[in-house]
């Protein structure tokens, strides 16, 4: 494939899973005519039809709902969340039907459903339409979630969900829809509980995910520079997280940093950090810093709302004086 | 106590049923009861925990409505009080009694208890604990019957769905939502309101605005009947209606069955709120002592037939205490399997 937009990629995982598996269909609001809010599901109506690309009313919990039923008897929903946040109205299914029903019903039913969609902090679009419910639903046991960050990994770990037995709660952001990059022409798929090792280095772990993945670069970048050597980790799989990666990284570097957009309070990063300390801490030679989003409600003012979320400047500080530690 | 509600008079007579079906609803109902009996039983002697919800008095609802279906080919979808619709739908009262027992050979592998009965040999979608939850999962499986039949070209794709809920449910939005997505999609599913004028302490009528539940299916477009409840005869006759309906692709029903609980809300509940006089009219419309009426009354079974059948449940009971009693708990190895789809 030539140069693909994120949207695209996406767009191109689901066209090929509906392919691919006739069991697969799309539900959501304005999946089917509309094409999607971000354009992911863009005509894939007319190809597809109307059943497996079903706009439905402006009822999360209630879809999210049908697609656990439709699930356990066999099918292969994928839902998009119009915005990730809106289904915070869907907490109820996606908690305790999607997570926990395999469970409970002793190994009677298996849920596959991915439920996909944009989250994060965008561009001045105000508290709700701001959330990062990765934070939320962490704590959902039977869940598993991913967060993607590129056109490359978004269509491979898009696939690999969409085929994954699993409820996946898959995360895009809003504000990567319009990144571009050259696509294999093959047909790839990549692991949902491996992160990607961004870039080598040796004197710093620096771990992220999502958007901020784009952030930490940008400071690695930065700090190449001036002869710093920042070992950059995707986590991709949120949950589990991919403590061999991570780990492997402690190792070496003996240093972390974690940087994240979830609020400080409760984020991927205090689970993150309690992980490393029960498994690694005495390969670290440091406390582990963490930069989060400030815990206030997401500002609508831009210079409100770009104090609230972590910026490269504040990555290329933390790494600066993590390695001016003498240990 | 509020004015009960006329009650739509079913002419028996115009429903023909055979010797054998009628034993086999008499049995079905009495297979409720009696499991039910031993359950508190069993509660009070401390072998099973948590809450209990009991179906005491609502029997013809569960037996009418699952008798009218395809058993192990159609989907049934309960609440937290549904180990009589697990016993309707065919699970063994054997795995029923041992899930409640926590054990290993539970329906539910002792993961699920009481509130939680699953069994995907017997296409029984679940308890649902949360109220209302149930809605959303079995219109799902229904859109799912309707995805084989047009999507993927099945034409053996004509499974009907009933899902059970209570009043209470009925005032929840995933009630309305899912009325509006089903009648909209026109999908194979039965929804069954058992309204026992209760949700928990919180009578009916004080809980919502338009009591005639049935009446609620009007603004969707949607069919909806009232039935006696605590007639199986008037029950099987609404769903047999209801199932043809969605079976031949005509859409969805609403039936609300007007029925009583016996007990309590839960085992745990000492049921003082509820007036006497309430109750006692309610239990002089038991649905297994007036269907017997009936099959002696048409000589379709005489009283030691009836007998027979309740010593034969009776034994099935005994026996479904000691398989529960006799099994074995869940290895404690195994605490995290079925998390993930991997654990088979
Ligand atoms: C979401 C939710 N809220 C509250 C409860 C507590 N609760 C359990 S049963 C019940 C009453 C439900 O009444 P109804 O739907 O009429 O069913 P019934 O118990 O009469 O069978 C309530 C409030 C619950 N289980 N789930
Ligand atoms: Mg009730």
């Amino acid at each position: 494939m030539a140069e693909t937009f994120f949207f695209e990629a996406l767009r191109a995982a689901v066209d090929e899973e509906m392919e691919h598996d006739p069991s697969v269909f799309v539900l959501g609001e304005d999946v089917g005519h509309y094409g999607g809010s971000y354009k992911v599901t863009k005509d894939l109506y007319k190809k597809y039809g109307e059943l497996r690309v079903l706009d439905t009313p402006i009822a999360e919990n209630s879809f999210t709902g049908m697609a656990v039923g439709a699930a356990m008897t066999g099918l292969r929903p994928i839902i998009e969340g119009m915005n990730m946040g809106f289904l915070l109205l869907a907490f109820n299914q996606i908690a305790n039907n999607a997570g926990m029903l395999r469970y409970t019903s002793g190994g009677n039913f298996k849920i596959p459903i991915v439920i996909r969609g944009p989250g994060g902090v965008g561009k001045q679009l105000g508290a709700e339409h701001s959330q990062r419910l990765e934070a939320y639903f962490q704590a959902v046991p039977g869940l598993r979630i991913v967060a993607c960050s590129t056109p490359y990994n978004a269509k491979g770990l898009l696939k690999s969900a969409i085929r994954d037995d699993n409820p996946v709660l898959f995360f895009e952001h809003v504000l990567l829809y319009n990144l571009k990059e050259e696509l294999p022409a093959a047909e790839y798929l990549l692991p949902l509980n491996k992160a990607e090792v961004v870039r080598q280095g040796k004197d710093v772990t620096i771990l992220t995910y999502s958007r901020m993945r784009h952030h930490a670069m940008q400071a690695a970048k930065i700090l190449e520079k001036d002869g710093y050597d920042p070992e950059v980790i995707d986590l991709i799989s949120l949950k589990p997280l991919d403590l061999e990666t991570i780990g492997a990284s402690v190792r070496k570097t003996h240093r972390v940093i974690v940087v994240e957009e979830t609020m400080k309070t409760g984020g991927i990063g205090a689970e993150l950090i309690a992980s490393i300390n029960d498994r690694f801490f005495d390969e670290l030679d440091a406390p582990v810093i963490r930069l989060a989003s400030q815990d206030i409600p997401t500002p609508y003012n831009g210079a409100l709302e770009r104090l609230t979320i972590v910026q490269p400047e504040q990555i290329v500080e933390a790494v600066q004086k993590m390695v001016a530690l003498q240990v | 106590m509020v004015q009960e509600r006329i009650l739509p008079g079913f002419q028996a007579a115009q429903v023909q049923i055979t010797k054998a079906e009628g034993l086999c609803l008499y049995e079905d109902m009495v297979l409720g009861r009696f499991f039910e009996d031993k359950c508190a039983e069993m509660y009070y002697l401390g072998k099973m925990f948590g809450f209990v919800h009991l179906y005491n008095g609502q029997e013809a609802v569960s037996t009418g409505v699952i008798q009218a279906m395809r058993p192990g080919e159609d989907y049934v979808c309960s609440t937290y009080r549904d180990h009589v619709h697990a016993l309707s739908a065919g699970v063994p009262a054997k795995e029923v009694m041992a899930e409640l027992f926590g054990k290993a050979t539970g329906c539910s592998k002792g993961r699920g208890g009481s509130m939680h009965m699953f069994s995907a040999e017997h296409r029984l979608l679940g308890g649902y604990a949360f109220v209302a939850e149930g809605i959303p999962v079995a219109t799902g499986a229904a859109f799912q019957t309707k995805y084989r039949r047009e999507a993927l070209g099945d034409e053996t794709a004509d499974q009907v769905t009933a899902c059970f809920f209570g009043d209470g449910a009925a005032n929840n939005g995933q009630f309305f939502e899912c009325l509006n997505m089903a009648a909209l999609w026109k999908l194979p599913i039965i929804y069954v309101v058992e309204n026992n004028k209760w949700a928990i302490g919180m009578a009916h009528e004080r809980a919502t605005s338009q009591p005639e539940i049935y009446k609620k299916a009007s603004v969707f477009g949607m069919a909806g009947v009232e039935v006696d409840g605590m007639d199986v005869l008037a029950v099987r006759a609404a769903a047999t209606e209801a199932v043809e309906r969605a079976r031949s692709g005509e859409g969805p029903t609403l039936i609300e069955a007007l029925t009583y609980r016996f007990r309590g809300h839960s085992l745990a509940d000492p049921d003082t709120l509820r007036a006497k006089a309430e109750k006692e009219l309610w239990f002089a419309r038991d649905p297994i002592k007036k269907f017997a009426a009936y099959l002696i009354e048409q000589n379709l079974a005489d009283q030691e037939e009836l007998k027979a059948i309740e010593r034969k449940i009776q034994a099935v009971i005994d026996e479904a205490v000691k398989v529960a009693e006799s099994s074995p708990e869940p290895d404690p190895s195994e605490l995290h399997r079925f998390v993930f789809a991997e654990d088979e």
